[in-house]
């Protein structure tokens, strides 16, 4: 028996499985979009026209816009959960318990949390339009029916679903900075707030680039909570790239056009990846 | 050198007076402090005390009182309606005989690439390594149309298999991504000594490597039961009859009959919600060091 026999025998069932379902249906999404196809019948070669009527197709361009804007809030949001970490590193007793509790809703699925979330927007019974009534609120919103405030309604569950595990990791960073550094600086006569800005918050920050490029990139892949919980609507005010393409192929049965929108999700996320990590990359550089 | 070290500890305390002021505002800042964590663990946990809070109502007391009320007369029925009426029961054991087979075989399979590819030498690792890293960077709903297709050429539509594939693929890259750092970190001489003794490659894996690597196996186990038993994507679109379902789109479905039964909604939920929390109950640790030892690598 030679090593090359083993090496393969080794790593052939997952590389196999990687090709087939994960490689070769990629390429296969970019050849699927230059055909006119219903899903059923038999395709029709039809050159770039979906591609080009992708170009010009203002609801894709709509919903890859409102999956940007999820990506930025995101980002901007890694700045409260950052907050919260550090206090919760700063000497707090139960630390670890708090960090449990907030981890909580990242366990859930998406579908549980989106059920959930439709019964506390519910514009009359639910929670928040209750809890608004007991503060003296009159007119409260009917939050995902209303094109204005979908978008935003639905990136509540988003922050709730998603801060345990960042605060899991900013504090799992933070516990790494050196505790002799933290030790000079007190010495020194720096107060917590300077300790927690000026030292802890720059070695942390290799670990904070990577959870931008996490939070964006995920942000432009969001589909099963805003298709479960408003689908896209009302009237596209949800929509996303993700949630876009399944309307097409699985809904409208435009498989051929739907491919190309999924090709353009790929190439999106791939280019998002690849810009965000550079970035990070070339910062690093001028630090070091 | 010494004098000066000495003299710059003992600042604080010389005036005493300073340090009792000094302490009575930490107190109010560390007061301050658990207000806002403990604000921020109520906005986390509510929810779903409210779930559970209205799953056990009937409508006139989910309709008429405040959210914050606890059950009059707790509904028991609830459940027992949602379980009995419904194909929960086929759904629940759908996601767990379906999760488990796709934890063994994401967790088996890794494990073999991560050992081929930290433990032998050979050309194209680092090809085959990145194919895998560049894989979790591919979002699955590129590749559904296709996977769709193929599913429906080769006869797997509406079988769980389709699922079980799915789901042991696309966990791969960051259960290899786990496993590398814990192999990259885990010293080699055992394996070695072993080699010396004159076992063969096989039995080396199966009696030194695996049983070596247990802890990161269970953690990568845990983190892989919790994203499989959430899937919803494949699912949602390869299985079309309820006898293949499994709770997570099963439960969306039904919900959808209840329209108005808030109770029966509630129970659903937390029928599907309920596995999870006890897992974290009793593996709160493991799954901790799953989740961050999977974000920090990628």
């Amino acid at each position: 028996m030679s090593n090359k026999y083993i090496i393969t025998l080794y790593t052939l069932p997952a590389l196999l499985l990687l090709l087939v379902l994960i490689y070769v249906p990629i390429a296969l999404s970019g050849y699927y979009g230059l055909m006119d196809w219903t899903g059923i019948g038999q395709m029709q070669f039809i050159g770039l026209e979906n591609y080009a009527n992708l170009m010009k197709d203002e609801k894709f361009w709509a919903s890859a816009g409102h999956s940007f804007l999820l990506g930025i809030f995101s980002v901007l949001s890694l700045l409260l959960y950052l907050a919260v970490s550090l206090v919760l590193v700063s000497k707090i007793k139960g630390s670890d318990f708090f960090r449990k509790i907030y981890l909580i809703p990242m366990l859930l699925s998406s579908v549980a949390i989106a059920q959930l979330w439709l019964k506390i927007f519910d514009p009359s019974n639910g929670m928040l339009n209750k809890l608004l009534e007991m503060f003296g609120v009159e007119n409260t919103p009917v939050w995902l029916a209303d094109p204005n405030t979908a978008l935003y309604a639905i990136f509540v569950p988003i922050v709730w679903q998603y801060a345990g595990f960042y605060i899991l990791i900013y504090y799992a960073a933070l516990k790494n900075v050196p505790e002799e550094i933290i030790e000079a600086a007190r010495i020194d006569g720096a107060t917590p707030l300077q300790i927690a800005l000026k030292i802890k918050l720059p070695m942390i920050s290799a670990v904070f680039k990577v959870t931008i490029m996490l939070s964006l990139v995920g942000s432009l892949k969001y589909f099963d909570l805003i298709y479960v919980m408003t689908g896209g609507g009302p009237n596209g005010a949800s929509e996303v790239m993700a949630s876009y393409m399944y309307k097409e192929a699985f809904e409208l049965n435009n498989f051929g056009y739907a491919s190309a929108v999924g090709f353009g999700l790929l190439v999106i996320c791939l280019a998002m990846t690849w810009l965000t990590s550079r970035l990070t990359k070339s910062n690093d550089n001028v630090q070091y | 050198m010494s004098e000066l070290a000495t003299d710059r500890r003992t600042t604080p305390n010389l005036s005493a007076g300073e340090g009792s002021k000094k302490s009575y505002w930490s107190k109010l800042g560390y007061g301050l402090l658990y207000l806002i964590l403990s604000i921020f663990a109520v906005i986390q946990i509510y929810p779903l005390i409210w779930l559970v809070f209205f799953s056990l109502k009937n409508n006139q007391e989910v309709f008429g009182m405040s959210p914050f009320s606890l059950p009059q007369d707790p509904q028991w029925g609830n459940y027992v309606k949602v379980w009995t009426q419904g194909n929960i029961g086929v759904y629940f054991f759908n996601s767990v005989w379906m999760t488990v087979l796709s934890v063994f075989l994401t967790v088996i399979l890794a494990s073999f690439v991560t050992f081929a590819i930290t433990r032998m030498h050979w050309k194209l690792s680092g090809l085959v390594l990145g194919l895998f890293m560049v894989g979790y960077m591919i979002p699955l709903h590129s590749t559904l149309i296709p996977l769709f297709n193929f599913y429906n050429t080769v006869g797997l539509i509406d079988n769980p298999l389709s699922i079980i594939l799915s789901q042991t693929t696309f966990n791969l890259p960051l259960t290899i991504m786990i496993l590398l750092g814990f192999y990259k970190a885990f010293p080699r001489e055992i394996e070695e000594a072993a080699v010396m003794d004159g076992c063969s490659v096989h039995r080396i894996f199966f009696q030194v490597t695996l049983p070596m690597t247990i802890p990161v196996l269970s953690t990568t186990a845990i983190i892989n039961m919790i994203y499989n038993w959430n899937e919803f994507v494949f699912v949602n679109t390869f299985i079309s009859s309820d006898q293949w379902k499994t709770l997570t789109v099963g439960i969306n479905n039904f919900v959808g009959q209840y329209l108005t039964d808030w109770g029966a909604i509630g129970a659903t939920l937390v029928i599907s919600i309920v596995p999870i929390l006890l897992t974290f109950l009793f593996l709160s640790n493991k799954i901790v060091e799953g989740m961050a030892a999977g974000s920090v690598k990628g």
